[in-house]
């Protein structure tokens, strides 16, 4: 009955056997005609780092304030330790959120702003100064307890944001964008805090971004959506290696991948890829599906996986003749930019090598690793 | 997942989906209509009493109260007090005192705007050594109560021969809605792009160019706002217009305050209330037509109070 | 024509375009406000009756301001109806404020309403309600109709409580107002705030209290200093609804300073209460001014 230590009413099982520590079911949110978040389905297992990652407008935080209460949906379910808080308050769902402007209270000191909420749930003050001791503890905020938030950094009053979840004593905690407005520096030091806070709390963390890199680092699993739907929803490596559509191969990766235009065509042992002048066997493509003659396609490759030069080099298909456009150093790698049967395309190269505009170069590609899609639906094939 | 199941039972009493359910009547909502509708009723009063009271005949109005509608409706009040009410020296009614008020209101308006908006202009593109110290004086100005400056202001009228006329009044209208509307039109073009202005310059051209040939077409909203915040102070000004007016010469206002507070006898209140409203309808019709703008000259003129 | 642009022109002809166009500007600046001011302090040590006369008397005028009752008079009923202005005005204006923030329907409709007031003249304004508190048939009328025959509110009679219908008369006018910057106030709370209350389970009323009102302290002030700006200067309004009576008790000192000044030819005392205007609105400005504008050199 307690499989995780709750009664889970969810109705939904995850792949480790236990029931989910969020749950959402058939949630959609209309403003009038227009759907935002379209019938979504979504479980979350105990003490995962889930981000959902979109651009702007794709319904993610729409969805978290869904999770999270502040906003009604049109339809569906939400589910917090197998409890259905569909109607309940924010206060009652057993959450923690974290802002993107951290919304502290501008007049209270660090100390005030962590305990206030306690405060007026009526909490004994011996618990309160218990709880206020282990977040500050926890996220070094002991010499900030007495400061007001316009005396903090932006990374500091993001710590309090975090702390201020922290004292509640739940298990879910909620993150909106909260990194976006730092500076890349900081954005990078406060990831790798969010990081380790994880791995030292182990609570489920919901966590909203637009930024991949934050994506890729912190994430158990990553929902990549798009206009209210969840494209994908997978662990970091598998959205990366194996994406499951043609929106969702551009958006994660950097520098992105590269598209070419092609058609299938007939071939043996397997079909091959058919380019304005080139043909390039798919032998080592693992294909969802047997892939069918004449259907025009989007072959994606990113760019570390093209070789340039001839040389040893196993997996990757025959040398196909290219021109060097331009070359973008990088710092440790360069980008080269090439013109390929018509198309242009990137690959990475250590910057060690040299090349120069207008220079032929032979080009392979490692087709095992790379992606096709439909290039009607953009379904990967 | 079937314990669950059991628990539940199947398709047992509603399980909480979608959005939660809440009915319009709750308290919270009744609260919070009712407190803001008593309210209305609070500020509306006044107004309803004005316009029924200017619609009774003097009869109705001894033997009722102030509330009761109209048992017989009569429009006599209003064509007296527009046509015919006396005010101590001549009797043909408001009209007089309405046309000089629009004649008063009409200049002022477009003298004090233009010259505080090329002010503001000048304040804000084309600075010079010590502008912003009289800017400053006009802006605490603006706190300084009107009755410390009154009568050096006669005097200077009286100089220049303008104490009295409409002409005068639209001076002082002038001068004392020069600190806010400056400061209106200084903080708008500084909002502007500069980059605009630099262009411009760069193309040759000067002062007065750019300002009607760029800064004004782009200026159209805060131009409105002036407009406003200057039609509704000037026609509802007293004090101005009952020192620097001779009685010919007399705003609406002023009329207003002389036909019901100075008549001897028998007070017809109902012809009272009737040049009430027809004194307060101009500013009013500007209040209900330009709306938005409105309340953006409250926020701006709000910084002069 | 190398060595004639040589010369270095002359900074007074730099910009003087635009010098041109500020005229107006300076002279109403140097002329009015400060020549004006300095002028009329001046004139207020003198003893000037019908014409300004350059005869200094010292402090006569002042010490004669202070032991008239009209000037009294007006002075506390300036100190009753600002206090209650302000205070009233504040309260109703914010919790007026706090209602409309509420995501109702009909907002615009009722905003309109709560605002139309401050669009008509003090004259009107005092006018409709001298007609509303007449004993006869006003309000007190009415009330005694409806069986309580022994109310009686007749404050444009009762020299005692004609303040309070001044009062009326003046928030009916001026709440909207303050309602509006109110508004204006709580809409630019971040929205996110309200979210991490709601998360945190804090209860409405508290964060407006502890969280939201602290928040709009500059709101507060500035429009405290809009309020009692307009205080000192009322006039049209006492004039249109009481004339200043019953007798002088609604005597207010706008209406002392002119009365004197021109109705009953003591210029040098109108003087002397006109500055004794100014100094009051000095007392309330100058420490709000050095609040904003003196502590931007200290901390932010």
């Amino acid at each position: 009955m307690n499989d995780n230590g709750y009664l889970n009413t969810s109705g939904r099982v995850m792949a480790n056997g236990k029931g989910p520590s969020v749950s959402v079911q058939g949630m959609a949110l209309s403003y009038g005609s227009i759907k935002v978040l379209h019938e979504l389905d979504l479980d979350i297992a105990d003490g995962e780092f889930l981000v959902l990652l979109g651009p702007s407008g794709c319904g993610k935080s729409t969805l978290l304030n869904c999770i999270a209460g502040l906003l009604e949906p049109s339809q569906g379910k939400v589910f917090i330790k197998g409890k259905n808080v569909t109607w309940e308050e924010p206060k009652d769902r057993g959450i923690g959120m974290v802002f993107q402007s951290y919304a502290l209270y501008p007049q209270m000191t660090v100390e005030r702003n962590l305990s206030f909420g306690l405060r007026v749930a009526g909490l004994p003050s011996a618990e309160i100064k218990q709880r206020v001791a282990r977040a500050a503890e926890v996220l070094q905020l002991e010499p900030l307890l007495q400061r007001k938030p316009t005396a903090l950094s932006g990374g500091q009053r993001q710590r309090v944001a975090i702390g201020r979840a922290l004292v509640r004593d739940v298990d879910v905690f909620l993150f909106d964008e909260p990194l976006s407005n730092l500076d890349a520096k900081l954005r990078a030091e406060l990831r790798v805090e969010i990081k380790r806070l994880h791995q030292r709390l182990g609570n489920t963390m919901i966590y909203v971004t637009h930024d991949q890199i934050e994506a890729l680092t912190l994430a158990d699993r990553i929902a990549v959506m798009k206009s209210g739907v969840i494209q994908q929803l997978d662990e970091p490596l598998t959205i990366y290696n194996r994406p499951r559509n043609r929106y969702v191969a551009g958006f994660i990766g950097s520098p992105s991948m590269n598209f070419v235009k092609a058609r299938i065509s007939a071939g043996s042992p397997a079909p091959n890829l058919q380019l304005s002048s080139i043909s390039i066997p798919l032998t080592d493509y693992v294909p969802v599906q047997p892939l069918v003659a004449g259907t025009d396609v989007e072959f994606g490759v990113r760019p570390e996986h093209l070789r340039l030069g001839t040389g040893p080099d196993e997996g990757s298909s025959e040398p196909v003749d290219a021109v060097v456009d331009l070359v973008e150093p990088m710092g440790s790698d360069s980008l080269v930019w090439l013109k390929v049967d018509g198309q242009v395309l990137s690959a990475r190269v250590e910057s060690s090598q040299r090349f120069a505009p207008d220079q032929p170069v032979k080009v392979r590609f490692r087709v095992g690793l790379a992606s096709l899609f439909d290039a009607a639906s953009g379904d990967r094939l | 997942m079937a314990i669950a199941e059991t628990l539940l039972g199947n398709g047992s009493a509603r399980e909480p989906s979608g959005p939660k359910p809440k009915s319009s009547l709750s308290p919270r909502n009744i609260m919070l209509y009712g407190t803001l509708i008593v309210v209305a009723v609070y500020y509306l009063l006044p107004l309803y009493v004005m316009v029924v009271t200017s619609l009774k005949g003097m009869p109705e109005i001894r033997l009722g109260n102030v509330f009761s509608p109209p048992v017989e409706i009569t429009f006599e009040p209003w064509v007296k007090a527009w046509a015919t009410a006396c005010t101590g020296l001549n009797c043909d009614g408001l009209s007089h005192g309405f046309w000089n008020s629009v004649r008063i209101t009409i200049p002022s308006v477009i003298v004090s705007i233009m010259i505080a908006s090329v002010s503001g202009y000048s304040l804000a593109n084309w600075r010079f050594r010590g502008a912003e110290i009289f800017f400053t004086i006009l802006i605490v100005g603006s706190f300084v109560p009107y009755q410390v400056m009154i009568y050096p202001i006669v005097i200077v009228l009286r100089e220049i021969g303008l104490y009295g006329s409409l002409w005068g009044l639209v001076i002082v209208h002038t001068i004392f809605g020069m600190p806010i509307l400056t400061l209106l039109f200084r903080n708008y073009f500084v909002s502007l792009p500069v980059e605009l202005f630099k262009a411009a310059r760069v193309d040759g051209a000067g002062f007065w160019r750019i300002y009607f040939q760029i800064m004004m077409p782009m200026s159209l909203p805060i131009f409105v706002v002036a407009m406003i915040l200057q039609v509704t102070g000037i026609w509802n000004d007293f004090l101005f217009g009952v020192i620097y007016t001779k009685p010919d010469t007399y705003p609406m206002t002023v009329q207003l305050n002389n036909i019901v507070n100075s008549v001897q006898g028998v007070k017809e209140y109902n012809v009272n209330m009737a040049a009430t409203i027809i004194t307060g309808l101009v500013p009013l019709a500007v209040y209900f037509l330009s709306g938005r703008y409105f309340v953006r000259g409250i926020a701006a003129g709000a910084v002069k109070g | 024509m190398a060595a004639d642009s040589a010369k270095r022109p002359v900074r007074l002809f730099r910009n003087l375009n635009s010098k041109i166009a500020a005229i107006p500007m300076i002279l109403i600046a140097s002329v009015i406000f400060v020549g004006g001011t300095a002028w009329t302090i001046l004139y207020s040590f003198t003893n000037s009756k019908l014409l300004p006369r350059l005869t200094f008397v010292g402090l006569d005028q002042y010490s004669r301001l202070w032991s008239t009752p009209k000037w009294l008079i007006s002075i506390e009923n300036l100190l009753i109806y600002g206090v209650l202005s302000l205070f009233f005005s504040l309260v109703i204006g914010f919790f007026l404020a706090v209602l409309l923030d509420q995501k109702i329907r009909f907002e615009n409709t009722f905003r309109t309403i709560y605002l139309y007031p401050f669009a008509l003249s003090f004259i009107v304004t005092g006018l409709v309600w001298q007609w509303l508190l007449n004993p006869e048939f006003g309000v007190q009328r009415v009330i005694r109709n409806l069986g309580w025959t022994s109310f009686s509110f007749d404050p444009l009679y009762n020299a005692d409580i004609v303040i309070y219908g001044i009062l009326l008369a003046g928030l009916w006018q001026g709440t909207g107002l303050v309602m509006c910057l109110m508004l204006a106030g709580l809409r630019g709370i971040d929205e996110e705030i309200w979210k991490a209350s709601r998360v945190d389970g804090i209860p409405s009323w508290k964060t407006y209290l502890f969280i939201v009102i602290p928040m709009m302290r500059p709101v507060f002030i500035t429009t405290l200093v809009i309020i009692a700006s307009g205080i000192v200067r009322v006039y049209d309004l006492v004039v249109a609804q009481t004339s200043g009576g019953p007798g002088i008790a609604s005597e207010v000192p706008a209406k002392f300073v002119y009365d004197t000044m021109f109705l009953a030819q003591n210029l040098a005392q109108g003087f002397a209460g006109s500055t004794m205007m100014l100094v009051t609105v000095i007392v309330v400005v100058v420490p709000w001014a050095y609040l904003e504008f003196g502590s931007k050199h200290g901390h932010s």
